[in-house]
């Protein structure tokens, strides 16, 4: 079973990013959307857990939600894919099933 | 009204990041209106707060109005004591070049531009938070 997760809270805020990532198993994508897209910025105190789960999951981060946040796409971790909000529909089609952490 | 002329110490702290959650557009609009009732009025930025004041916002692609360019009224306003936490903008990889310039006129020194943005330790504001009247969460 493939599976997409997506996550919309900020790291800092509650414990969604890090229980998804303990309880995704391998070939899992999660995707960052709203204020989860905090997460995936380098230099940030959750920089290395993403860096690390990276090996384990395809990541992504919704474009627009980074934008908004004046976050600069060149400060996203590298091996995180940006995506549109086209893209973030043909994931849930990929995918078997969609969770979405809150 | 026995109590006319009576100011007290209002601190507004500010805590989530912008466009998620109605927070911080909320605490931005009754800073604004407190701004009328001529009390000592401070606003903290802390922890995913601080997200609130960074540059070159585009809120397009979400579709909601973008509201980052207001915060350069509050001086307007007079609305000066602006504090934001260090280890909060450290702890997201983040600098004060990374947020935009808030200022005011001052009109005794020919209008020159001076900085509203004091970048204070969470010690310093924990002592100035102590000095509160009213503290009003968001």
């Amino acid at each position: 079973m493939s599976m997409l997760h997506t996550i919309n809270k900020s790291p800092f805020e509650n414990s969604s990013v890090s229980s998804c990532l303990s309880l995704c198993v391998k070939d899992s994508s999660i995707l960052f959307i709203e204020d989860a897209v905090i997460s995936v910025m380098k230099h940030s105190k959750f920089c290395s857990l993403i860096e690390s789960s990276l090996k384990n999951f395809k990541m992504y981060a919704l474009k627009p939600d980074l934008e908004a946040r004046g976050l600069s796409l060149e400060n996203v971790i590298s091996g995180v894919n940006i995506v549109g909000y086209e893209e973030f529909v043909e994931l849930t089609i990929e995918h078997d099933s969609v969770q979405s952490w809150l | 009204m026995s109590n006319e002329g009576i100011v007290k110490k209002f601190m507004y702290v500010n805590r989530k990041s912008p466009y998620g959650t109605i927070y911080a557009l909320e605490s931005l609009e009754v800073v604004l209106i407190s701004a009328a009732f001529d009390q000592d009025v401070s606003l903290v930025f802390i922890d995913d707060g601080v997200y609130q004041l960074i540059k070159n916002q585009n809120t397009k692609g979400i579709g909601m109005k973008n509201f980052s360019s207001t915060y350069a009224a509050l001086g307007d306003y007079e609305i000066k004591k602006i504090y934001i936490d260090n280890e909060s903008l450290n702890e997201r990889g983040l600098s004060v070049s990374d947020l935009q310039e808030l200022s005011w006129e001052d009109e005794n020194e020919d209008y020159a531009k001076k900085s509203l943005i004091n970048l204070v330790s969470r010690s310093e504001l924990a002592k100035i938070m102590d000095q509160q009247d009213v503290v009003i969460s968001f």
